[in-house]
């Protein structure tokens, strides 16, 4: 194909570099620089894709961040990506795209049918249609919207390409490198401030590029140009390119999404795709410009209609004609210059006026030029399915509504131009009470609320004299304030054509038996006449409205198409458009891609992964992982081809019958100082704390001040003024945190201090029968006989040279000690304990025996701590101080927590005491009652006994001190199981702890 | 992200704070005395106000201290700060 709509000589594409591309499959030809819209234009393809309901023929309409129709499927290096605008995708070498929207091909649609059909698809037709009968939702209805919906198609395949987050501070976000951005930037910066500038698109200029402007001299764009240079080389601003911010949040922080390696066929090595910037600013100048808005009139989605500033791009930045015949309908005066743009280049265009004698300088120049203008003309309808052919026209009376006779003439574009609407995005995010501004017929920012200041175009300010003025003026003020500077720029001599007033029309009248589709929403084809019947149905809200209609939705949220909307809602109700009101601008400005937002949080980064000091042993040894809150913990360690169950129940019989080692560096530790520190945990803990000796520890529950146990675990006394509290793994940080809480809001007098020391610690637990021998030769010069050690005995001893704490304190239920080095020395003591418990026939176990073991000894963990059980349900009451009060006791006393029947921990096991538990699983009293059966409690851990090999679990149930004994149902509908079982008590092996004190 | 002053630190972002709840709760003296009442409106009843509230929050990631923010809960205006020890006036 050859580029029959390339200018030569015109644009700011980078001829030297010819770059190929596939469309739909085929293969054409565009320059370096140049989107996907504009080298297809240049190929003279128009036709890209499908309208969402009624699967219209779509062209292009916009040129940028605007545009409501060309989204197209990317495919990049074997990824591919959805919701991607032809209009802001640049061109690479080898990319390729394809429609949406359409099947089998954009030229021949079946959905196409639903254009024929249109009149069964007004406004609200989902909510109307999908309703009845219920049935058909899940089989008919949610497939078929789930097939029709959408514009295009997620990957799912794992993203390879790489995204970051960046946090930036700066005094000035300036958001838009048009003239008000770069003014402003400028002075800002020459003042000493620390700037960002954020530029949507490739290139840094905004409307300088495309407008016949001069500046101190200098053509727009080379002033724009020798700015952005200036910039780029002051140590305090950054000047970014490719970068959206598209959400401005609380406290002045905005985020911004730069498309690093988006253009390029590939993402260079150790680059990301893309990087979000969550930056802080002092001040935010919005400088964000204004879209051009259409004149709606029949058939207006057409492809081949376009913006009329979009028209001009394509020419002045790509070298691309959008058609050899183009027909410029306006209703001010910046239709002219894109006329102008096309004359000078040899083509002949037409211009509609909707205004009767407009007089300003642009006109004069069009008239001299004897360009063909028709005043008080409009466009009545487009012609032509796949492209426009030709436009009718009509004369247009004075009040607007009548139209004369209808004129068809030839034409191959429509540029259409309906003024201005000012991008107030930001400012609204920001929470910018907008105001509307009758000159211009749009909404600009009001009175701020954040620091933000909006200028030029985006403020409702079209001259750029003032515009550059203001723009110099804020810049400079504003960094004024943060910097203190005072150092002026010197204002450029700006020459400007002068424009004059627009004609307010926004709509033309239908004639007289036609039913022309005349399109507001281009994305979600949402016609005047919709509009008209949910006004009907009676929807007055402009909120409702866009919800019912869907005006404004989807991925280009109105941005072309809101404000005709309200000037239709507000001319059928009567009412003026600032009294109808716009609806929420809500984030993001633009799509952001989910990888974006995510980030390097995917996988294993989606948190840190902590590992004890003694991991690479547990790899080498076969240990096969889990997560347990932050950590990875060896589950079981596997030998030959065992399962998780053998596995653990082999290392759990080790246990109970030699000695087993387990690592429990995860648990938390607290290290508690102070000569309060014994009051502390008197007022935490429920059981009594102030006659522990040196030496000794001992075990605590403590609650929130709700009554429900938040925690447990084991706290030693080191020395006088010195305690080391233990914690679960799970709730070290919390425990912490609620510590701190009491000491420095509730108990300030304490004289405590407390740290986290839980990574400062390597810890063992060595248990089984055996582990007293053990431990005698790994600290054979300490006493550790059970006068030397008693249980929750606690004292210092060396490992081969290396300092330990001994705390003889266990969780299986066995005779055990838990051993603490410090972390450098951990993989050390590790070693030796595997060393020297070689004739003792050690093993180590992972997490799932170490369930086992606690479970059958009905120790409670955290599936029974679990947020909502008191001391009584885990059988602590009896560690419950009468003398004292400590937090959350007052609570205890609530009707529910005392009542006959409260709930209580017990012990299952099943009848045939074959079946395993589900953990989950419900308690009934009847299998075949019916339902909802009532549900006496539920299975918390379950594990195979290895003291009596049949399966045993541990259950909270209500009235469970009168339970035992019972029989009853475990249900599982989960795991579709009934069985039955019997309660018997929690403590299911050596019941009297004579073990843990032998 | 709100932007809090940290009376020990300084200007934060908010993700290295984590929030506390209502600052003008007293709990009750240890040992002492309450009616359910009292003890309920310690432990559960809660104004939620719309406006300016003061309220908790502990500078996690930072020095870990326990401050006091004064916010506006309905525009996220923060008004002032204070250290766990001083007074809300």
């Amino acid at each position: 194909m050859t580029q029959s709509f390339r200018l030569e000589n015109v644009g700011l594409i980078n001829r030297n570099k010819k770059l190929s591309f596939k469309f739909n499959g085929k293969v054409y030809y565009g320059y370096e620089g140049d989107t996907l819209a504009s080298a297809l234009i240049a190929n003279g393809v128009h036709l890209v894709g499908r309208s969402f309901k009624y699967h219209r023929p779509r062209g292009f309409f916009g040129a940028g961040v605007d545009e409501p129709y060309a989204i197209v499927q990317l495919y990049r290096n074997g990824e591919t990506e959805p919701n991607i605008k032809a209009t802001e995708q640049e061109l690479f070498e080898g990319l390729e795209a394809t429609s949406v929207n359409c099947w089998p091909s954009v030229n021949f649609d079946i959905g196409a049918i639903n254009n024929f059909l249109k009149i069964f698809l007004p406004a609200g037709f989902y909510y109307k249609t999908f309703m009845w009968p219920k049935s058909f939702w899940f089989k008919v209805y949610e497939p078929f919207i789930r097939k029709a919906a959408g514009l295009g198609v997620a990957s799912t395949k794992h993203d390879k390409e790489r995204y970051e987050h960046k946090y930036e501070y700066c005094d000035l976000l300036i958001t838009g490198s048009g003239p008000s951005g770069l003014a402003s930037a400028y002075a800002a910066a020459k003042n000493g401030a620390r700037v960002i500038l954020a530029e949507d698109k490739s290139r840094f200029g905004g409307t300088l590029l495309t407008s016949e402007v001069n500046i101190g001299n200098q053509s727009g764009k080379e002033w724009a140009e020798s700015i952005i240079s200036e910039l780029k080389e002051m140590p305090n601003v950054t000047v970014k390119n490719r970068s959206q911010v598209f959400g401005y949040y609380d406290h002045n922080m905005l985020v911004m999404s730069e498309r690093i390696s988006d253009h390029l066929p590939k993402t260079k090595k150790f680059h990301p795709k893309q990087r979000l910037w969550y930056i802080r600013a002092k001040e935010v100048l919005i400088s964000s410009g204004s879209i051009e808005r259409p004149i709606v009139f029949g058939n207006n989605d057409t492809p081949g209609v376009m913006l009329s500033s979009a028209a001009k791009e394509y020419l002045k930045v790509y070298g691309v004609l959008v058609g050899k015949n183009p027909l410029i309908f306006t209703n001010n005066d910046s239709g002219y210059e894109t006329a102008i743009e096309f004359y000078k280049n040899g083509i002949n265009p037409i211009i509609l006026d909707t205004r009767k004698d407009p007089k300003s300088e642009i006109v004069d120049e069009a008239k001299n030029l004897g360009i063909n203008i028709k005043f008080s003309y409009v466009v009545v309808a487009a012609q032509g399915y796949k492209k426009v052919k030709s436009a009718d026209i009509a004369k247009i009376s004075e009040d607007k509504e009548q139209l004369g006779t209808i004129e068809n003439i030839k034409c191959d574009c429509i540029c259409v131009s309906g003024f201005w609407t000012p991008t107030i995005h930001l400012a609204s995010q920001s929470g910018n009470k907008t105001k509307f501004k009758e000159d211009i017929d749009a909404f600009v920012p009001g009175t701020s609320k954040q620091n933000e200041t909006t200028l030029g175009a985006a403020n409702g300010n079209y001259t750029l004299e003032e515009t550059l003025k203001n723009s110099f003026e804020a810049g400079h003020k504003l960094s004024k304030e943060i910097t203190k500077n005072d150092n002026k720029v010197s204002f450029p001599n700006v020459i400007e054509k002068k424009s004059t007033v627009h004609d307010k029309f926004w709509c033309v009248p239908l004639p007289k038996g036609k039913n022309y589709k005349r399109f507001l929403d281009f994305q979600n084809d949402v016609a005047v006449s919709d509009i008209e019947i949910a006004l009907k149905e009676g929807y007055r809200s402009i909120e409702h409205v866009k919800r019912y209609t869907t005006l404004g939705m989807a991925t280009d949220q109105g941005k072309t198409s809101n404000l005709n909307g309200l000037q239709l809602v507000s001319k059928i109700e009567n009412k003026v458009v600032p009294a109808v009101g716009h609806t929420t601008f809500r984030p993001p400005y633009t799509p952001v891609s989910i990888g974006a937002i995510v980030g390097r949080e995917v996988g294993k980064h989606s948190k840190p992964t902590r590992k004890s000091p003694m991991h690479s042993w547990h790899e080498k040894n076969n240990a096969v992982f889990v997560d347990a809150g932050v950590w990875l913990r060896p589950r079981y360690y596997k030998q030959g081809n065992e399962s998780l169950f053998e596995g653990s129940k082999r290392e759990a019989k080790n246990v109970r019958t030699n000695v087993g080692v387990c690592d429990v560096t995860t648990l938390g530790k607290i290290d508690i100082k102070g000569p309060d520190a014994a009051e502390l945990l008197n007022r935490v803990y429920t059981n009594a704390w102030l006659k522990l000796p040196v030496g000794k520890a001992r075990y605590g529950v403590m609650l929130r001040e709700d009554g429900i146990v938040m925690d447990d675990g084991t706290t030693t006394r080191i020395s006088e003024n010195h305690y080391h509290m233990t914690t679960t793994t799970a709730q070290a940080a919390n425990v912490l945190s609620h510590l701190e809480y009491y000491l420095q809001l509730v108990w300030p007098e304490l004289n405590v201090n407390v740290v986290s020391t839980t990574e400062q610690w390597a810890g063992a637990a060595i248990a089984g029968p055996k582990s007293r021998e053990l431990l005698q030769k790994l600290f054979p010069k300490s006493d550790v006989s059970n006068e030397g050690l008693p249980f929750m005995g606690y004292m210092e001893g060396d490992l081969f040279g290396v300092k330990a704490r001994i705390f003889r304190i266990s969780f299986s239920g066995e005779l055990a000690y838990e051993v603490n080095v410090e972390s450098d020395n951990g993989y050390f003591m590790w070693e030796k304990i595997m060393e020297i418990g070689q004739e003792f026939k050690i093993q180590p176990y992972g997490t799932e025996a170490l369930s086992t073991l606690r479970i059958e000894m009905g120790h409670v963990a955290g599936s029974e701590l679990d947020g909502r059980t008191i001391p009584y349900d885990n059988s602590l009451e009896g560690l419950l101080s009468k003398k004292k009060d400590f937090i959350g006791k007052r609570s205890l006393n609530r009707k529910a927590f005392t009542a006959e029947d409260r709930q209580k921990i017990v012990g299952v096991v099943p009848l045939d005491k074959k079946t395993s538990i589900p953990e989950g699983s419900h308690l009934v009293k009847d299998s075949n009652a019916p339902l909802p059966n009532p549900k006496l409690g539920y299975i918390s851990a379950s594990c195979w006994s290895v003291e009596y090999d049949n399966p045993f679990s541990l259950a909270i149930v209500k009235d469970g001190k009168n339970m035992i004994g019972k029989k009853l149902f475990v249900m599982s509908p989960l795991k579709n199981k009934v069985i039955p079982v019997e309660i018997v008590s929690s403590h299911y092996v050596d019941p009297k702890g004579e073990r843990v004190r032998s | 992200m709100l932007y809090i002053k940290c009376p020990h630190c300084g200007w934060r972002s908010q993700n290295e704070f984590s929030y506390g709840g209502d600052a003008t709760v007293k709990r009750p003296k240890l040992g002492k005395e309450v009616t359910d009442q009292e003890w309920d409106d310690f432990v559960y009843n809660r104004k939620s106000l719309r406006g300016k509230h003061w309220e908790l929050w502990q500078h996690l990631s930072g020095c870990r201290q326990w401050i006091k923010v004064e916010r506006d809960t309905a525009t996220h205006e923060i008004f002032k700060t204070l250290k766990a020890s001083e007074e809300i006036s």
